[in-house]
């Protein structure tokens, strides 16, 4: 394979640490890959399944490049080291007709019903297929499973779109630690889905939805409530309610042109009040709520030094990472609601007393830069009497959608006014959109408490570091404390916890990488779109504000001493409860199955935790105890995927009666008693 | 699902002890499973859910190995394995109208290979190189020539007779 075609006949550069790329010189400094360095020199060599912060795959074939002298002759870019004195070619014709089959042989086995695709306009296949002048497809289209993925309340998987290029697999399972999704089958059969092909809501996912934002097509999109949100603003009877999460304002404008980090509260109560909202309001308000309910918790734990480390809970798909994955925490998370709930429920208490309506009456739509807040929603932990803290979530996205369908100008809107007063805020709310904000905001407030009136700043829990870790001394006391996004992150340092190689007494754990503001809801594959300026954006807005600590906010003082007065009121409004989740909910599985009349009926749960406490060994131990005594015949043994009792494990339920922190004497004395 | 259940009852210990014989190494995850699959001739779903648990790594990683192997079964296998021909001479001679007769007597379709009773599968295969006898089919050992509608329900029963006098 010859790369020297016609003029360009190149020998190789007399610079020791440099590479050519289509006679482009490039100096090598510490790119991960030859992909890098081609993109460093200003060719844009596409690609599907490269992602700078996951593992490098090789599976797209677009970044295929012409390397002379090497030994394959053609390479692929983002797996391949670049070394000094390569010559490499990234346009021959050899890699274009190459470029161009692939795509070719990706559109003949993929979906193209692009006019109604939720990714159309920021899709890969499109742009690529777009950038390589592919007109036509020389193959037979493939039929694929058509049927969509409904079941989760964050996320719509549609396989007939999916490339296989596994980043979703890569992300969910590096990044979050998780692996709902992963690849099975093989070959032409070969497809990405979840254990048993089952619903994505019925597996391990947490909605997080950063597989969505990895998705290069339309595969993973987010599961839309825009229908329900125009008809609930249709609906004559209703009163719709916005509340504007704090990440949403310096993303919106990216979907219309602007740059990032551009504060547009201003545009989009104007927006949402064309729209027929009847009140917008700002959820920074029930940030600063949440900020003090959490600051009094926590300093009570620490006091008494129990349930300590406190973990934050505004984040709903941490809230269910850990009631999955590490229940026997659960009673260490806050009890605080998170700043949508919060809101839904307090505006619902005033609204419908101010307006003498009752809260059936009441929609609130939260605009979030969410998916898992859909799920958090439809929790029945988060309502009131019965009545849901918010009715409908839809993302940044999906609201800057409903603009569009309402032909609504954004760029050239005025700027409108939130509705008081549950709209005023702090500084300490706003910067809740970004990792470190709502542990600023909480430090803040306890300075404030503790140091009679003083104002500072924690910037070192800024940075975008996955885990942040740091000890600060407030008053006379020292507090350590660590800051983390990204699931796996979590997961890392929570085990040094439970393994007591790190003590801490405040951890805050968002689930995306960068917290809120690199929500799956946030408009994404446009060249504007940027993390950095959103974070900026936010900690500038809260710099502008005249007040930055959260029990500073007057309306919240005047909410605290008209409405929030009994601290029974304060419960139900503002805090809630979790459930331990099993991670596996298929039902029991039969171990042993009784042949004669029961007369013995034994279950074990082989959940993680109660598996780490000796489980197994215990059912060895059971089923020879059964056999040696002769109940084989008349004992139906079952096993379970958690008992949900996983601080007393392990668990085993004899005849209906539980037993916790089992042992082989204490099943066998309660067998003895029922026989 | 009475043979499924016994099958479980002896057969779940073996699986705690393959788990304790390969010192719960996820490494070791593919010889895991093909002794399970030993154990109880195909892989149970709780069963892979266990083995996932037990090596600590994800339900759909176990999935995604077992799913990848075609040596690898995920649907128990009945007493009589039923092969009926639809390669070329057999598919003119009509063997679909014979898989047709086996999956309406046998309440089986497309997707569904195993009765309920867990007497019988039903596998298509691409030619059994006896186009003499098209249609043709084999049921465990046994060849079955120029099949008709009535010979199926025939040998459908008399295999279920067969079972229960077994």
């Amino acid at each position: 394979m010859n790369v020297h075609k016609g003029s360009d006949l190149i020998t190789a550069p007399s610079n020791e640490n440099v590479i050519t790329v289509d006679s482009i010189s490039v100096t090598l400094e510490d790119e991960n890959n030859l992909l890098e360095v081609i993109r460093k020199a200003g060719i844009e060599l596409p690609t599907f399944c490269y992602h700078s912060d996951l593992s490098v795959y090789g599976a797209c074939r677009m970044c295929m490049v012409e390397v002379l002298d090497h030994p394959s002759g053609v390479v692929p870019a983002c797996s391949t080291k670049a070394h000094p004195g390569m010559i490499v070619k990234t346009n021959t014709k050899l890699i274009r007709d190459m470029r161009k089959m692939i795509i070719e042989l990706m559109l003949a086995s993929h979906d193209q019903s692009c006019t109604v695709c939720p990714k159309s306009g920021v899709c890969k296949l499109q742009d690529i297929a777009a950038q390589l002048g592919v007109k036509d497809i020389r193959f037979k289209p493939m039929q694929k499973e058509k049927q969509k993925d409904l079941s989760s309340a964050c996320i719509v998987r549609d396989p007939a779109k999916c490339i296989l290029c596994g980043d979703c697999v890569r992300m969910c399972d590096e990044i979050q630690s998780i692996g709902a999704l992963d690849f099975a089958y093989r070959g032409a059969q070969a497809r990405v889905i979840t254990r048993g092909n089952k619903g994505i809501g019925d597996v391990e996912c947490v909605g997080c939805g950063q597989c969505v934002k990895a998705c290069p097509v339309g595969a993973l999109t987010v599961k839309t409530n825009i229908t329900d949100v125009w008809n609930d603003i249709h609906d004559k009877g209703k009163i719709v309610v916005a509340q504007i999460a704090p990440a949403v304002r310096v993303a919106i404008g990216e979907c219309f042109g602007e740059k990032a980090g551009e504060n547009n509260v201003g545009k989009m109560v104007s927006a949402l009040k064309i729209m027929g909202f009847d009140r917008v309001y700002d959820t920074c308000f029930a940030a600063d709520i949440t900020v003090v309910e959490e600051g009094k918790e926590f300093f009570a734990r620490y006091e008494k030094g129990e349930r300590l480390p406190q973990f934050t809970s505004c984040c709903p798909a941490w809230v269910k990472f850990a009631e999955s994955y590490y229940p026997d925490l659960l009673n260490q998370l806050s009890t605080v609601k998170s700043p949508m709930s919060i809101f839904g429920a307090v505006c619902k208490d005033q609204l419908s007393k101010e307006l003498g309506v009752p809260h059936e009456q009441i929609s609130v739509v939260c605009i979030a830069p969410c998916t898992a807040k859909k799920f958090e929603a439809t929790r029945p932990e988060f309502s009131v009497d019965g009545s849901k803290d918010v009715d409908h979530v839809i993302t940044t996205e999906e609201l800057a959608r409903m603009i569009r369908e309402h032909g609504i100008e954004f760029n050239k809107l005025g700027i409108g006014s939130l509705d008081m007063p549950l709209s005023f805020a702090t500084g300490g709310a706003i910067i809740f959109g970004s990792t470190g904000g709502v542990c600023e905001a909480v430090l803040r407030f306890a300075a404030s408490q503790l140091e009679t009136g003083a104002e500072r700043e924690f910037k070192q829990f800024r940075s975008d570091d996955g885990i942040k870790i740091g000890e600060v001394s407030i008053g006379d006391k020292t507090l350590r404390l660590a800051v983390v996004s990204g699931l796996s992150n979590a997961r890392t340092v929570i085990e040094k916890v439970k393994s007591g190689a790190e003590q801490f007494d405040l951890i805050e754990v968002m689930a995306c990488p960068g917290g809120c503001v690199n929500g799956a809801g946030q408009p994404d594959g446009k060249d504007n779109c940027d993390n950095v300026l959103r974070t900026q954006g936010l900690f500038d807005n809260d710099a502008m504000l005249q007040l930055h600590v959260s029990h500073a906010n007057p309306f919240l003082q005047k909410l605290y001493n008209e409405e929030l007065n009994d601290s029974h009121k304060v419960h139900k409004l503002l805090h809630t409860s979790y459930k331990n989740r099993r991670l596996i909910a298929d039902g029991d599985f039969v171990l042993n199955a009784a042949t004669a009349k029961k007369k013995l009926d034994l279950t074990i749960c082989f959940g993680r935790s109660c598996f780490e406490q000796g489980a197994q060994q215990l059912y060895g131990e059971l089923m020879k105890y059964v056999r040696d005594n002769g109940l084989e015949a008349c004992t139906e043994f079952k096993g379970r995927f958690c008992a949900t009792k996983c601080v007393r494990g392990p668990v085993v339920i004899v005849n209906g009666k539980e037993i916790e922190h089992s042992t082989l004497d204490k099943i066998v004395d309660e067998i003895r008693e029922g026989i | 699902m009475q043979k499924n259940t016994q099958e479980f009852k002896t057969n779940f210990e073996t699986v705690c002890a393959i788990l304790e014989k390969h010192e719960f190494n996820p490494h070791m995850l593919v010889p895991i499973l093909q002794e399970v699959q030993a154990a109880y001739s195909y892989l149970p779903e709780d069963v892979m859910n266990y083995v996932a648990n037990a090596l600590k790594i994800t339900p759909g990683t176990v999935f995604g190995v077992a799913t990848f192997y075609s040596h690898f079964a995920l649907e128990s296998k009945g007493k009589y394995i039923i092969r009926v021909c639809n390669g070329t001479a057999c598919h003119v001679r009509k063997a679909v109208e014979i898989i047709k007769v086996f999956q309406t007597e046998l309440g089986l379709d497309d997707k569904k290979h195993t009765s309920d009773d867990n007497l019988f599968t039903l596998e298509e295969v691409a030619c059994i190189g006896a186009c003499g006898l098209a249609p043709v089919i084999t049921i465990n050992d046994d060849v079955y020539g120029a099949m008709t509608k009535e010979k199926t329900i025939e040998l459908i029963n008399k295999y279920k007779e067969e079972a229960v006098n077994a």
